[in-house]
């Protein structure tokens, strides 16, 4: 039974943590201060032959006191929580010239899009993974998160980050990892039958390694397009197997063609 | 027959001790309007959906502690677990009906269906509810509701399968989960039971308004009936809005409108917000009524009176009106706008506070007590003491940043079951313990009683505690197998050991049933008032006839007149007159001996 978090690796990741362990340490001296005195009440004034209770209603200071004093507690957690939060979640002050990504749920599983050369979405250079998404360490990222069936939900605990990804909707979403790695990414919201398979994991490379990982993409996805030019067809077929990233994880996907954008 | 109050509606249903005819045995037992039958009635309907989403829960537990090993015994049909091995949708079924039945068929009918039909009567004088057929209406319309939940189980595609907030689109369309038919009865069921509650509760809000005994003032009436009252005008306000919403999912199912489909135009979010408006205040349903009665029982054991009467009927007052305002909490990650979920961060928090206070006021109430250590009793502290944890791991979850990690994992999983089995039913353990002889007219045996509360409380710790620190390490909540996940690996042991312990905390069970059950027929005959207590019931014999009171009780005093310096005895009866129990000498009114 573990109290304690495991290492998080994201830049707000601390932040997070912060709170958790005040929260943790105010909560716990609650606990331990009420049940202690509950099991000491229940001791100290278990009945005895000729004891009777005293007659007492209430006390109107101690309502105050024990009225005010978690009303001050729970009211500084929240002032303190907000601003986390606020960094975290609101897109208006998300970090500038982050490193782009599309990320796709669908059942059951995890779709990484990458601009490809032209730094566009949605366009024919434009290369995908399967259940895998590299990044580069140390440069916000910036996810925008799209279903396209039901809802799922990204978590990746090792970041402290989770956001629903529902139909009909693409939320953005950041993060910075401050250290390489792989990290899993699950799905942290009932999606059907295959809900518990939904993992995946995100690699957070070197920078200079993601760099040359991101140029042959590039290089492999424009040259399948040119080749596909000759014939006139840019269908969504012409892009099948034909990016592959060298990595174990990471199969490239077909093109898929996203409606709801 | 002379009637004190002015109400009219009190010559509408006769005291006991005034003209009754001879009832059938159909209408005595069956379609009964005689509030304790209709409570007895719902409380046998509860306690086997209880029994059954118990074991919806062995059977998770099971498959979460060794997944992918057939079950030791191999009675399923081939569509839910061929060869004994759970299939994941099968799963998928257990988790929604198990979070199902024990929300809508166990906890609330127990709390409100059971106590508030026994309770609200007897503990205000009056001889029935005000409505009594209505009454009658409202337990017949949730035992349809039972069996097409239950049969759910048995159609093609087998029970919903969405979890028990049916979260839309997975929720729309069999497509995305395999269930059709089964998704459609969930809804209809829902409606039913919905529709039976809010009959209920209009029942209940006109009792209390208007059959208050002569004496009885507001501030006279024992917590229970505050819980109950201002539970059910929740009940009033958040069932309709369930209502509207399930009708608007059926519609989407059967009819082809798209309020939740976005491909057509709908916003799966509307679901969530629908579902949330009616499910927060739901869940100070099922925990209030439950507030009451561990107020009134802590106050018999502590043989002290309530510990800041007002201030506990205005954090009830609190609470509700604040159950109002925090929906928003349950959807922090849902891809609301950001900045709603830091104002539902706000009031959220605050509701921790009317928690604390009624903590810190039971803690009172113990104080310089002289407590005797009943089976209710127990059940009640063991209440206190494990609400606590609830509340406290809320606070946790209402701060947004924290939970970003924690959302939607065993953490969650954890509160839901410390606030809920920690809370309401050992709370219910309780209620029924203390008003068995108003039920049954006899008492459980204490030292069964006793066995089953040590071995519960035990076991339902070792079971719940520690799914805290699983949810803490990251892993999620209705997951069919933890194991798929590398990183959730190391946790198996805990798995295990939950398992195991629920198992154990399955088996105690059984000890209480059987005491329910032979307590019936074998109890100690229990006498008018066996647990020395104030309120109304108990001046009543046990268990109170058709009609429950002689006559028309008169109320002198509040309900927690415990250990008043100068009187003969450590309690008075609120319908003893004021001059008779005070005076040593006099002698008492008090119908215990
Ligand atoms: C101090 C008081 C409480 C606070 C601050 C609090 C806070 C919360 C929060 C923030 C959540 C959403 C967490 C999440 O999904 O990430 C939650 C979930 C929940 N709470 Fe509480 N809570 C409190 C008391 C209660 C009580 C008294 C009950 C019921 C008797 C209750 C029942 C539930 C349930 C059933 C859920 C989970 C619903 C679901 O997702 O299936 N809570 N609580
Ligand atoms: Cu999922
Ligand atoms: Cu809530």
């Amino acid at each position: 039974m573990d109290w304690l978090l495991d290492p998080s690796v994201s830049t707000f990741g601390p932040d997070i943590d912060r709170i958790y362990y005040i929260i943790l340490v105010i909560t716990g001296a609650v606990f331990f201060g009420t049940e202690l005195l509950l099991v000491y009440f229940l001791f100290r004034y278990r009945h005895r032959e000729g004891q009777r209770a005293e007659y007492i209603h209430g006390s109107t200071k101690a309502e105050v006191i024990w009225t005010a004093v978690p009303f001050v507690i729970v009211v500084v957690l929240a002032f303190m929580s907000a601003p986390v939060w606020n960094r975290i979640k609101n897109p208006e002050v998300f970090p500038a010239d982050s490193y782009e990504v599309m990320l796709t749920a669908r059942q059951f599983e995890w779709e990484t899009r990458y601009a490809g050369a032209d730094g566009q979405f949605e366009t024919a250079d434009d290369f995908t993974l399967l259940n895998r998404m590299n990044v580069p360490v140390d440069r916000p990222i910036l996810i925008h998160l799209a279903s396209e069936d039901v809802i799922h939900s990204f978590f990746v605990y090792d970041f402290r980050l989770k956001q629903d990804a529902v139909p009909g909707m693409v939320i953005p979403i950041w993060f910075e990892a401050i250290q390489t790695g792989e990290y899993t990414l699950g799905c942290a919201e009932l999606c059907g039958t295959g809900h518990s398979t939904m993992d995946g994991i995100v690699a957070v490379q070197p920078q200079a390694e993601f760099e040359a990982w991101e140029a042959t993409q590039v290089a492999a996805r424009q040259a399948v397009l040119g080749g596909v030019l000759a014939s006139l067809d840019i269908g969504a077929e012409a892009g099948n197997g034909a990016v592959t990233s060298g990595l174990a994880e990471g199969a490239a996907t077909p093109m898929h063609e996203h409606g709801d954008f | 027959m002379s009637h004190v109050a002015t109400k009219t509606d009190y010559d509408l249903l006769p005291f006991a001790g005034e003209h009754h005819e001879e009832l059938s045995f159909v209408r005595k037992y069956i379609f009964s309007t005689d509030h304790k039958t209709i409570g007895k009635q719902f409380l046998f309907m509860s306690l086997l959906f209880l029994l059954l989403g118990g074991t919806l829960a062995t059977v998770m537990r099971w498959q979460l502690g060794f997944p992918g090993t057939p079950l030791p015994v191999d009675i399923l049909p081939e569509t839910m677990a061929p060869g004994g091995i759970i299939l994941p949708e099968f799963y998928n079924s257990l988790v929604t009906m198990h979070g199902t039945f024990m929300i809508f068929f166990a906890i609330m009918p127990l709390l409100v269906g059971v106590f508030g039909n026994l309770l609200i009567p007897l503990q205000i004088g009056a001889a029935d509810m005000a409505f009594p057929k209505l009454n009658m209406f409202s337990f017949w319309l949730a035992v349809p509701a039972g069996f097409i939940m239950l049969a759910s189980f048995f159609v093609e595609g087998g029970a919903a399968g969405a979890g028990w907030t049916s979260y839309a689109p997975l929720s729309t369309s069999g497509e995305f989960t395999g269930v059709y038919l089964g998704q459609q009865l969930w809804l209809i069921s829902l409606f039913l039971l919905g529709f039976s509650s809010i009959t209920g509760a209009v029942n209940y809000i006109t009792t209390i308004i208007n059959l208050r005994a002569p004496g009885l003032t507001w501030f006279r009436l024992p917590l229970t009936v505050w819980a109950l009252f201002i539970t059910a005008i929740l009940v009033l306000l958040a069932m309709p809005i369930l209502a509207g919403g399930l009708i608007m999912l059926l519609t989407d199912q059967t009819l082809g409108t798209t309020f939740f489909k976005p491909e057509l135009g709908g916003e799966p979010l509307l679901w969530q917000h629908l579902f949330w408006y009616f499910g927060h205040p739901e869940v100070y349903i099922l925990i209030l009524p439950a507030m009451g009665i561990v107020s009134e029982v802590i106050a018999n054991g502590a043989r002290k009176p309530v510990f800041g009467y007002h201030s506990m009927v205005f954090a009830i007052a609190a609470i509700a009106l604040l159950s109002w305002i925090v929906w928003g909490h349950h959807m922090f990650m849902s891809g609301m706008n950001p900045r709603l979920g830091m104002t539902f961060m706000f009031t959220t928090i605050v509701i921790a506070v009317p928690s604390a206070i009624k903590v810190f006021n039971w803690l009172g109430t113990l104080w310089k007590g002289n407590i005797h250590f009943t089976t209710p009793f127990l059940h009640s502290v063991a209440f206190v003491a494990l609400f606590i944890i609830g509340g406290l791991s809320g606070v946790f979850m209402a701060s947004t940043p924290v939970d970003i990690p924690i959302h939607d994992t065993y953490f969650i999983v954890a509160h839901i079951h410390y606030v809920l089995f920690g809370g309401s039913l050992f709370a219910i353990f309780s209620g029924i313990t203390y008003w068995y002889p108003k039920l049954f007219g006899t008492l459980m045996n204490e030292t069964w009683g006793k066995i089953h509360f040590i071995g519960t409380f035990i076991a339902y710790n070792l079971a719940f505690f520690p799914m805290h620190g699983i949810g803490l390490q990251g892993m999620m909540r209705r997951l069919y197998d933890p194991t798929l996940y590398a990183y959730l690996q190391p946790l198996q042991p805990w798995n295990v050991f939950i398992s195991y312990s629920v198992f154990v905390l399955f088996a105690f069970q059984f000890i209480f049933a059987a005491n329910f059950l032979l307590s019936i027929w074998k109890g100690k005959k229990a006498g008018p008032n066996p647990w020395r207590a104030n309120s109304i019931e108990w001046s009543a014999p046990s268990p109170p006839p058709h009609g429950n009171f002689e006559r028309m009780p008169v109320v002198y005093r509040g309900p927690y007149e415990y250990s008043v310096p100068g009187a003969r005895e450590d309690f008075i009866l609120q319908t003893d007159p004021p001059d008779s129990s005070v005076a040593p000498h006099h002698t008492s009114a008090s119908t215990s001996h």
